[in-house]
Order: structure tokens, then sequence, then C-alpha cells
């Protein structure tokens, strides 16, 4: 086993021992909100970052996976773990519609697209009176335990965070290592070129936005599930769309671990302000917040492992300049 | 029969007809010229060869089969690679990983792409280069590796858009080599070229357009001493 690989399960092992660290109840949910973030991040990745299709509407993914577990809950009974799932997959399946008006644009112009899309979905749950309408739905707290993934304590929704932005990242392994992440890859640096190669890019860029929405809407059951509470506002705006890009684009769009660098950063940035600067009033902690994510977009334009890569590579290259200059030295002594 | 047949191939831009009734063919495993003054409708005919376009009139036969119209990732599929002027290789991919993705069109799977990627590699002469970043390469390296990697389709006819275009002496010598090495395997290939010293030696067969039309056809020898191309590229008195 190498040595990158025991690194990563240790901190693996220490994230999910960190419940039992003695974290007060609000930093447990500073941790949850991160491994959230992280997670959606992480799935927003998938076709924003390696199949580089930046959506700026994948709150609607979020938003119809936390609708459908709890609508299903709600009207049906059905249990949340399987509402979870359903959620994903109609997502999955409501992609193909969002990807087929959408991928006819490209770049800035696919980008407000999604937008677009994102918002007429908003429009259509605020008016759906069976959804709720404005008002959204409550999931009632009568029933508790690991089957109804109900939970009193913050604990249990971290471990159910920390697991699914696991799964997330797996997935995006998978997909870095097949020959899926050369296609979307291909897609995203030469379009042309990929296609005269034999890549069907509509196909590939539409596999990677199903799996996307897929993981996208589990992030939105579980919200659902943590919350109690969803209406259209909050699992479904804008803004929350931004946020899954910005998480990325933070961290390094197309890198694996890149989701969860940014989401630390951002969900910290936001977290510390708001304590900071939020009683203030007057939007304070939003200035300051806003300041900062300029700041890094200004000094580290590819994200925090794009400038860590470079960072690598620069080090590399003047160890491997290095050795060639004393090589270089030995020989011609020899000479 | 040829590998590759234009019958009578028109195509129009709104009110511009880039190419007027262009009739060729390449056989098997023959590298074919196609030049002409700038703006005779060479990367047009090119690019509905490719898929890139379809023709307005006329049809394109591969093998005997109809392929005019087929979207490019068709194209690539029935047997026919490409390279672009600008080397469009996959910068944020190593070298290797860049000819990977095209041998993964038949491979499946990454390992035995990752084999396949390495013989193309070695064949155009970047063995070394397997790891470099595709971005950090020369231009001379990145339209090689273009080149390695359209064949990693494993074509039976590549086309070559302007590959020599911008090299120096040395580079177009070793283009050379690459080309005559193809064709070696059996791979035809059809050259869209401006540095005439780099196709007319290597060529079995030139076809010369102007202002969309073919005005000649025939062997290098032939070819350069037909009146009608002599006053297409240096004008007529």
């Amino acid at each position: 086993m190498s040595l990158k690989s025991i690194l990563l399960l240790a901190a693996l092992l220490a994230a999910c021992l960190l419940p039992f660290a003695g974290l007060g109840t609000s930093h447990l949910n500073l941790a949850i909100l991160m491994l959230m973030a992280a997670q959606l991040g992480a799935a927003w990745n998938m076709i924003g970052g390696y199949a580089g299709q930046a959506s700026l509407g994948h709150a609607a993914f979020f938003g119809i996976g936390a609708y459908t577990s709890t609508l299903l809950l709600l009207k049906f009974g059905l249990n949340p773990w399987l509402g979870m799932l359903g959620g994903g997959l109609t997502a999955a399946v409501l992609s193909l519609a969002f990807g087929w008006s959408c991928f006819r644009l490209k770049g800035h112009y696919f980008a407000m697209a999604t937008i677009a899309v994102a918002e007429l979905v908003q429009i259509v749950f605020t008016e759906w009176d069976y959804a709720g309408g404005a008002v959204g739905l409550t999931i009632p707290m009568n029933k508790q335990g690991l089957t109804e993934m109900v939970f009193a304590g913050k604990a249990p929704y971290y471990w159910l965070a920390l697991g699914l932005l696991v799964a997330t990242l797996l997935a995006t392994f998978a997909i870095e290592r097949s020959f899926l992440g050369y296609y979307l890859r291909a897609i995203k640096d030469e379009p042309d070129a990929a296609r005269s190669i034999g890549i069907d890019i509509s196909r590939y860029k539409q596999v990677a936005l199903s799996l996307s929405a897929f993981f996208t809407a589990m992030g939105g059951s579980l919200y659902a599930q943590k919350e109690l509470y969803i209406d259209p506002n909050s699992v479904l705006s804008t803004a929350l769309s931004i946020k899954m890009a910005l998480v990325s684009i933070l961290g390094g769009v197309g890198t694996l671990f890149g989701p969860l660098f940014g989401a630390v950063m951002l969900t910290g940035i936001e977290e510390v302000t708001r304590a900071t600067f939020g009683g203030s009033g007057r939007g304070t902690d939003t200035i300051i917040y806003a300041s900062l994510l300029i700041i890094i977009a200004v000094f580290y334009p590819s994200g925090i492992v794009g400038w860590w890569r470079a960072r690598a590579q620069r080090w590399k290259t003047k160890r491997s300049n290095a050795a060639a200059a004393v090589a270089a030295v030995t020989s011609e002594g020899t000479l | 029969m040829s590998l590759l047949q234009l019958h009578g191939v028109t195509k129009r831009f709104g009110g511009l007809t880039a190419n007027q009734d262009v009739s060729f063919s390449v056989d098997a495993g023959q590298i074919v010229g196609l030049i002409g003054p700038n703006g005779a409708g060479k990367t047009t005919a090119f690019n509905c060869v490719a898929g890139f376009y379809a023709p307005s009139e006329g049809h394109i036969t591969l093998d005997g089969r109809t392929i005019s119209g087929l979207a490019p990732e068709a194209c690539a599929r029935a047997g026919i690679a490409r390279t672009f002027q600008i080397a469009r290789t996959f910068t944020s991919m190593t070298a290797c990983e860049n000819v990977m993705a095209a041998a993964l069109l038949h491979q499946g799977r990454v390992p035995a792409a990752l084999a396949t990627a390495l013989q193309w590699l070695a064949f155009v002469g970047l063995a070394r280069f397997a790891d470099k970043p595709a971005g950090s390469m020369t231009i001379s390296e990145q339209r090689r590796l273009a080149v390695a990697r359209a064949l990693a389709i494993d074509p039976k006819l590549l086309l070559m858009d302007e590959v020599m275009a911008g090299l120096n002496p040395s580079e177009v010598h070793e283009m050379v080599e690459v080309v005559l090495n193809i064709r070696q395997r059996g791979i035809a290939c059809l050259i869209v070229e401006h540095v005439l010293e780099g196709i007319m030696p290597i060529a079995d067969k030139i076809v010369v357009l102007d202002r969309g039309t073919k005005i000649a056809d025939g062997t290098p020898a032939e070819v350069s001493r037909d009146p009608a191309v002599i006053a297409a590229y240096l004008g007529d008195a």
C-alpha cells in the first residue's frame, strides 16, 4: 500500500471519529455543512470540472432530490433511504431534458441556459400546491431512528454526510480512472479533436450530467432529512447553484479532492465572517466573505489544488535542472 | 476499387461556393497531396471527408460505403482519422493520455489503451515524452503527437491538414519520415499542404484545387508541368 493511500485511510478514520472528540453542537454542525458542501461540489465537478460544462443550475437537481424523497415520504410513506435513491434516479432522468435544452449552447451561453432552467424549476415548485407551494414541506419528527433517517442529535447526520461524500468521491475516482475520465477531459480540452477520434461528445456530456445530477439529488435528500423542512427558496435558489460551482472552482476544477478543500475554505470563511461580523447588521459579513473570494480568485486562479500542483511542478523542474547541471559539470570534469 | 472516392462534391456556404463538383480518389496505402493556392477550397474538401461538413451536392464513399453526411465521430469509427491545422492536442493531459483517449475507441479498457498508445508514441518518435504534459511540448512535437493520436483509432485513411506548415527544415524532414512510415503500415494519407517541397517528393498523387474546382490530378511530375497549375500558382499573364 502506498503512502498516499495510508494517509487517506488515516484521514478517513480520523474523520469518522470526529464526533467523539467532544465538539460542541455548533462545531459539529459546521463540520456537517463542510461535508455537505464538499459532496455537492464533488457532484458538480463531474460535469462542471471534468467535462468542463460549467452549470449554474445545479440547484434544480438538489431541489428535485429534496422534494422527491420528501414527497414520497409524506404522501406515500416511503422510507427516506429509498426516497433518496428515488430522488437521485428522478434527477438523473430529468437531467436528460436539462441536457437536451442546454447542451446546444457552449461556454457562457450554456451557463446562462442552466440558470434559466433552474429558475423555471423553482417557479414550478413555488406554484405547485401539491408540493407545498411557497410554504414548503415539513418532515415530522415523531418517528426517529436509523430506518427513518431522522435523528435528534447531530452526529448521525455527520456520518451520513461523510458517507455520501466518500461515495461521491469514489464514483469520481472511478470515472477518472475509466475511459470516461479520458473522454470527459478530451471534450473539455478540444471538442472537435474529441469528435475526430470517435468520441460522441453529446452522449458523454449527458452521461456526466446524469451522474452529477444523481449525486447532487442525493445530497438534496440528505439536506431535507437533516433540516426536516424544505421550501423552494432553501433548496432551489440560484445562490445554491453558484455555491456548488464555487466550491469546486475554489478547490480546483477537475481534481478529485479539489471540492473538499474548496468546501472547507468556503464554508469556513462563510461561518467565521458571519460569526464575527454578522451581528453588526447591514451585511458586513457578506461583504467580507465576497472580498475574500475575490482575493482567492485573483491569486489562485486554478484553485487550491491547481496552485499546489503548479508549485510541486516548479520544485520538480528546479530539482531536475539542478541535477542536470550537476551532471553536466561532472561529465565536463571527466572529459 | 479506391479506398476513398469523392463524387462531384459541391459545398456552398450561403452564396459562396467553396467546392464545385470536386471528384478524386485515394487508393489504399497511397499518399495523396491536396494542394492549391490560398482560398482554393482544400480545407473545405478535407472537412467534408472528415464529416465536419456535409456536402451540399455529391457524395463521398469509403470502401464503397457512403460516408458523406455522417458525423465526425461516425467517420472516425468508419476508419477516417484526421489532424488539425493547429494541433488541438488535449493540453490538460500528458502526451500518453492524449493517445490513450483515441486508443480507447477500439480498446475499451485503459491498460490495453496504454499499451497501444506507447506504441504509437514510439512510432512518431515521442516515446521519451510519454509523461510530458501536452501543453508544454513544442509545436513540432505537438504536431507529431496529434498524428500519433489520430493513428491510435486504427484508421484506413489519415487526413493531415498542413502538418508541415511553420516547421523548420529538420522538423519537416522528421515529419516526412513519419508520413512514409505511415504508408508502410498500409494506411493511406490525404495531405493538405502548403509546403510543396515536403509533399512533392513523397506523394503518389497530387490533386490541385483552384477557386473551389479541381484543375489537375496526377503524379507530382505531371502536375508540376501542367500549365493550368503553373498559372494558378504564379497567376496567368
